[in-house]
């Protein structure tokens, strides 16, 4: 290739990062602005005036079920299927909740667990699953702290973190 | 908005025909104070512009605040979205199940549509099994699509069942009567003996009892309810529970 005077590079190249270190910020910024031009020019719009969605005021329905309010289709007498029964108290309370809300009456589930009991297992649970995931390192800080009322955490060492060159 | 539901008020009650028209003139937009309150036409009337035309015939019925729907009778089914049927399983292919819904085409339904099914973990079901699921798509242009889970991806008492017991076939008038909030009918059914039933909203039910016996008389009697009045059924009711008894 014949050399030039000053070598002819393209433009895509000269636009690369790494060529653009030694300008000017201003420069910089120029040609940032150029490049948005460029591409917001070329994208695609619809050059037609404004319309307003038409508002329907008439909504259709296909469906009997909201309509008349329809129950839960799966039935159960007098004990012949304890799950079908009990599916039918979940579905239909289910349903007059939504009605419910309106009034503010809400009434509560029944629960096997009291929320006591709920509250002390989830404790535990949490201490163990920590003590499980912590490193190995950190594991002898995890089971120190339990002793400690306030849960006061005293590093003891400094923490271990990699020291960047200062070059 | 006033005029709107003065326009139907009238005709709560009444029997309609199709070709029958409600039309309204809403006030002009420019008037942004009015605020106009949205009118739900259910099964029966359809909008055509600005005007609700009837295009069955029945009586109209009004539910707070602002529901309208005709009343008819009818023994065949059309796909609604949203509805609970009861199909039968006719054909395996490949990812979906075909499914007969008592409507014009065959409904299909993906084995990945039931509770805890991924693409190991198949679903045990067999050609002839009967499934209880919901229509997702049901639309006249397109093939319509069932599932047997529900949005938060739980079953709910959907997916096959039935082994045993017997499945018929009613009219959808008295389907949408046997699931009414407070059905008589199935209130005074229930005094008779234990059983089973499962009501599918394409007409289809099915009904399980200790007995092939007291199956077949749950079956003939609620065959029987569609044109009787109540006296009449709670007389008959009466008279088979103290014959089986």
């Amino acid at each position: 290739m014949a050399k030039d005077g000053a070598a002819k590079l393209s433009k895509n190249v000269l636009r690369m990062k790494f060529m653009q270190r030694g300008l000017d910020a201003e420069l910089k910024k120029q040609l940032d602005e150029e490049e948005k031009r460029i591409i917001s020019d070329e994208h695609w719009f619809l050059d037609l005036p404004e319309l307003k969605a038409k508002e329907n005021h008439i909504i259709e329905e296909r469906s009997y079920a909201p309509c008349e309010d329809l129950v839960f289709g799966r039935m159960s007498f007098r004990g012949f299927n304890p799950e079908v029964e009990k599916l039918m108290l979940l579905m239909n309370t289910h349903k007059e909740e939504e009605d419910d809300d309106e009034d503010g009456n809400v009434s509560r589930m029944e629960t096997d667990i009291t929320d006591e009991e709920m509250a002390r297992r989830y404790e535990s649970m949490v201490e163990s699953m920590r003590k499980k995931f912590a490193k190995k390192r950190n594991r002898s800080t995890v089971t120190k702290s339990e002793e400690d009322v306030n849960c006061n955490v005293a590093d003891n060492q400094p923490k271990r973190a990699f020291l960047k060159p200062q070059d | 908005m006033d005029t709107i539901h003065a326009c139907f008020k009238d005709k709560i009650g009444e029997v309609l025909l199709p070709g029958d028209v409600f039309s309204f003139r809403l006030p002009e937009s420019g008037d942004g104070s009015i605020k106009t309150d949205k009118i739900i036409c259910g099964p029966g009337l359809r909008r055509n512009g600005e005007e609700v035309q009837v295009c069955k015939s029945g009586i109209l019925r009004h539910k707070q605040p602002n529901m309208y729907w005709i009343d008819s009778q009818q023994r065949r089914y059309v796909p609604a979205k949203g509805e609970s049927v009861i199909g039968i399983v006719t054909a395996k292919s490949g990812d979906i199940f075909k499914v007969d819904v008592g409507g014009s085409e065959q409904a299909s339904l993906s084995y990945l549509a039931f509770e805890g099914a991924t693409k190991r973990n198949r679903p045990n079901v067999q050609v002839g099994d009967l499934v209880y699921g919901q229509f997702t798509i049901a639309n006249k242009d397109m093939e319509p699509e069932l599932v047997c889970i529900d949005s938060c991806g739980r079953a709910n008492g959907m997916g096959v069942f039935g082994a045993d017991g017997l499945l018929f076939k009613l009219s959808l008038g008295l389907v949408r009567r046997l699931l009414a909030p407070q059905s008589e009918i199935v209130k005074d059914l229930e005094k008779i003996f234990p059983f089973e039933l499962v009501v599918g909203m394409n007409g289809r039910v099915w009904v399980k009892a200790k007995t092939v016996q007291q199956t077949l008389i749950v079956t003939s009697l609620l065959e029987s309810c569609e044109n009787m009045t109540s006296q009449q059924r709670q007389t008959l009711f009466k008279r088979v529970a103290e014959g089986s008894l």
